[in-house]
């Protein structure tokens, strides 16, 4: 009896995180990245609160954006790389809900430990707390939304010889939107006035995007795998 | 084996042709399985061996010619035809990180439903019960081959098409080896296979295709 | 109808085909480029803001709308190369891309020489300019993803899915720039104030628009026709046409 589409996603999702969880080194590195990177604009801009405290939407957003996108590299190499997505291909069940589920994974792994992290980051770049909850809100959409674009891309240059440069080449650009959406919700919001607008744009694009981008990851996959 | 036995199963493949880059690897080659069979597609290295099974798993399109199972072409088949079906490629599709057990839980899960006797009954039938437990990573090469032939006994398709299956394996894993595929082909099962020796040599519904 | 569609479809047809179809758009190309140029640069008056310096819209106007029309093209052309397995839409997408970016580039160069006397800078972040460029991104990632594989039908089904997401991105890019933008009251250059448009300032936009379509057009026959030729180049009927002539 083939298992049902709940149970199979459900199970992709709990065989990736245990893989995860036996390598935990991995899965925090793009989480160092994130605060590394938000660490060197101080040091390049200025150390003072007040400078920073207006670019620091910025900053924060393209610490993420950039922390997502290397995460990607790892999304689904290691299964092409053992054969793993082959037989996914071949089992005859829905390989978009799978790689939506592997998507998932990623997420909970590489995009909410940022989304965590993020007022305290922001604290240090002299954010107020006002601002907090859309900063969380709007980095939960937006990692999502980052999540599924860049898996779209991870699947198109999985089997290509360095991909990873090839792979922001592509990315980034579709993800643009995002980080204006993002970036200047948080501005808004430290300003006192109101992010619903984009924050309520953002979550139309994360609907947006798990409706259709896994039939784009599947259909990229299975002519990745081809090679 | 409740889908091998399922009657007018059979493996078509007509006026096959497949390009790789310049090279034209494959020339109008037909061949069919039927329950019971095993074809052995032989030749030297490079002669598209791999191409041609890739290309009876579906895996890569085809250009030229026409794949038929059940005699449906497989392309509007496709979830259909790979839920009967079993691939074995040079890869053994192992997660070295999971122990030999969870690979096969989530291996054959997302097929069907496994419980943990099967499991158990699958390696204690490739004659690794011992492994059950440890990681992938500290498995030998013949003992990972033989984890991914338990996937397939477990997954109990109808055909089996197996690229190069013996390789790493001792004396004693092929006699194993032998010993299931001959099992699945009383059972009417089917099996495409390359390799560069002959497998189950002299037994009827035997077959060889020289590709040059 | 079909038959035609198929017709078209086969390789030795379509390459025939549009080995026609070029000269009568190449043609008519050139004559209306003449007369649009003499129109806007000669017929035209100068904007009485402007001076002169808006005469630079008979180049970026057309290179602006070609820019976005052509993506579109691409994506449609590639749609129907992963649907319908059409080997033929694939090359036209493939053909695309360079002339898209090509547009794109020049949008850009003379959005910013335009930018120069209005804004006193080469370059501004505004809105209509920042899509431009990101749309060149998108063309480069297109271009460079096709450029990594070494099969060539992996190619075209890998990069058809891109383009594909690209044009459903499209919209939300340029969306998103100009609400970016809106929050900023930046400076932002329009093609002539409103009330200011006189006819004779804008047949030559139209006609140059008209030239510049029938251009890419009769470009595109040719990388078409260059595209079928490297797909082809292994079958008979390339062998004999080219024993022929």
């Amino acid at each position: 009896m083939q298992p049902g589409v709940g149970s199979l996603m459900g199970l992709v999702l709990a065989r990736d995180l245990r893989l995860a969880f036996r390598h935990w080194d991995q899965v925090i590195q793009p989480l160092v990245f994130f605060v590394i990177v938000t660490t060197l604009f101080p040091l390049a801009i200025s150390p003072s609160l007040d400078e920073l405290r207006g670019i620091a939407p910025g900053i924060v957003w393209v610490a993420a954006m950039l922390a997502s996108l290397l995460a990607l590299e790892s999304l689904f190499r290691p299964d092409v790389d053992d054969g793993t997505m082959e037989q996914w291909t071949l089992s005859g069940q829905p390989l978009s809900l799978m790689l939506l589920a592997k998507t998932l994974a990623h997420w909970l792994l590489a995009g909410l430990p940022l989304v965590i992290m993020a007022p305290l980051v922001g604290y240090a770049l002299g954010m107020p707390e006002s601002a907090w909850p859309v900063l969380v809100g709007s980095l939960a959409l937006g990692t999502g939304c980052l999540s599924v674009l860049g898996g779209i891309g991870a699947a198109l240059t999985v089997s290509v010889r360095r991909g990873s440069v090839l792979l922001a080449l592509l990315v980034l650009p579709l993800e643009m939107p995002i980080l204006i959406f993002g970036a200047r919700a948080v501005d808004l919001a430290m300003h006192g006035e109101s992010a619903t607008g984009p924050l309520n744009l953002l979550a139309a694009m994360l609907l947006l995007f798990i409706s259709l981008g896994p039939v784009a990851m599947a259909a990229a996959m299975r002519i990745s795998v081809e090679s | 084996m409740p889908n091998a036995s399922a009657s007018g199963a059979k493996l078509e493949v007509r006026g096959l042709h497949l390009w790789r880059g310049e090279r034209h690897l494959l020339r109008n080659v037909s061949f069919a399985v039927e329950p019971g069979e095993l074809l052995q597609v032989a030749g030297p290295n490079g002669v598209g061996k791999t191409s041609l099974l890739r290309c009876a798993a579906g895996l890569l399109p085809v250009e030229s010619g026409e794949i038929f199972w059940r005699h449906q072409p497989i392309a509007a088949q496709r979830d259909t035809y790979h839920s009967e079906l079993a691939y074995l490629a040079h890869v053994n599709a192992l997660k070295v990180d999971l122990t030999a057990r969870e690979n096969l839980l989530f291996g054959v899960g997302i097929r069907r439903s496994v419980t943990s006797e099967e499991i158990d009954q699958a390696l204690a039938r490739v004659e690794i019960p011992h492994c059950r437990d440890l990681p992938v990573r500290s498995l030998s090469a013949g003992q990972k081959r033989r984890v991914a032939i338990a996937r397939i006994l477990l997954t109990r398709p109808a055909l089996w098409i197996l690229d190069e299956p013996i390789t790493n394996l001792d004396v004693g894993g092929i006699a194993l080896f032998e010993r299931c595929m001959a099992t699945h082909l009383e059972e009417g099962g089917m099996i495409l296979t390359a390799a560069h020796q002959s497998l189950l040599a002299g037994r009827s519904g035997v077959r060889t295709l020289e590709l040059h | 109808m079909w038959l035609w569609f198929y017709q078209l479809a086969s390789p030795p047809h379509a390459y025939r085909l549009l080995g026609l179809w070029r000269p009568w758009l190449l043609w008519p190309a050139i004559a209306l480029m003449v007369i649009g140029v003499y129109g806007g640069l000669v017929m035209a008056p100068a904007d009485y803001q402007q001076k002169d310096a808006f005469r630079i819209i008979y180049v970026h106007v057309p290179s602006a709308s070609l820019s976005l029309m052509v993506y579109v093209m691409m994506a449609v052309a590639a749609a129907i190369g992963l649907i319908w397995r059409m080997k033929l839409a694939h090359a036209v997408a493939a053909s695309c891309a360079p002339l898209g970016a090509w547009f794109t580039v020049l949008a850009l160069v003379t959005g910013s020489i335009w930018g120069k006397p209005m804004w006193g800078t080469w370059w501004e972040w505004d809105p209509r300019l920042t899509s431009e460029l990101i749309l060149l991104f998108l063309y480069l990632g297109y271009m460079a993803l096709r450029a990594s594989f070494d099969d060539i039908q992996r190619a075209d089904r890998a990069s058809a899915i891109l383009a594909i997401v690209g044009v459903v991105n499209v919209p939300i890019v340029k969306y998103s720039v100009e609400w970016w933008n809106s929050l900023h009251q930046g400076p932002s250059i329009s093609v002539t104030s409103k009330s200011a448009i006189a006819g004779s300032m804008v047949w030559p936009l139209l006609v140059l628009l008209l030239a510049f379509v029938l251009y890419f057009g009769a470009i595109l026959c040719n990388r078409v026709r260059g595209e079928i030729l490297l797909r082809e180049r292994n079958t008979a009927w390339l062998a004999e046409s080219s024993l022929k002539s």
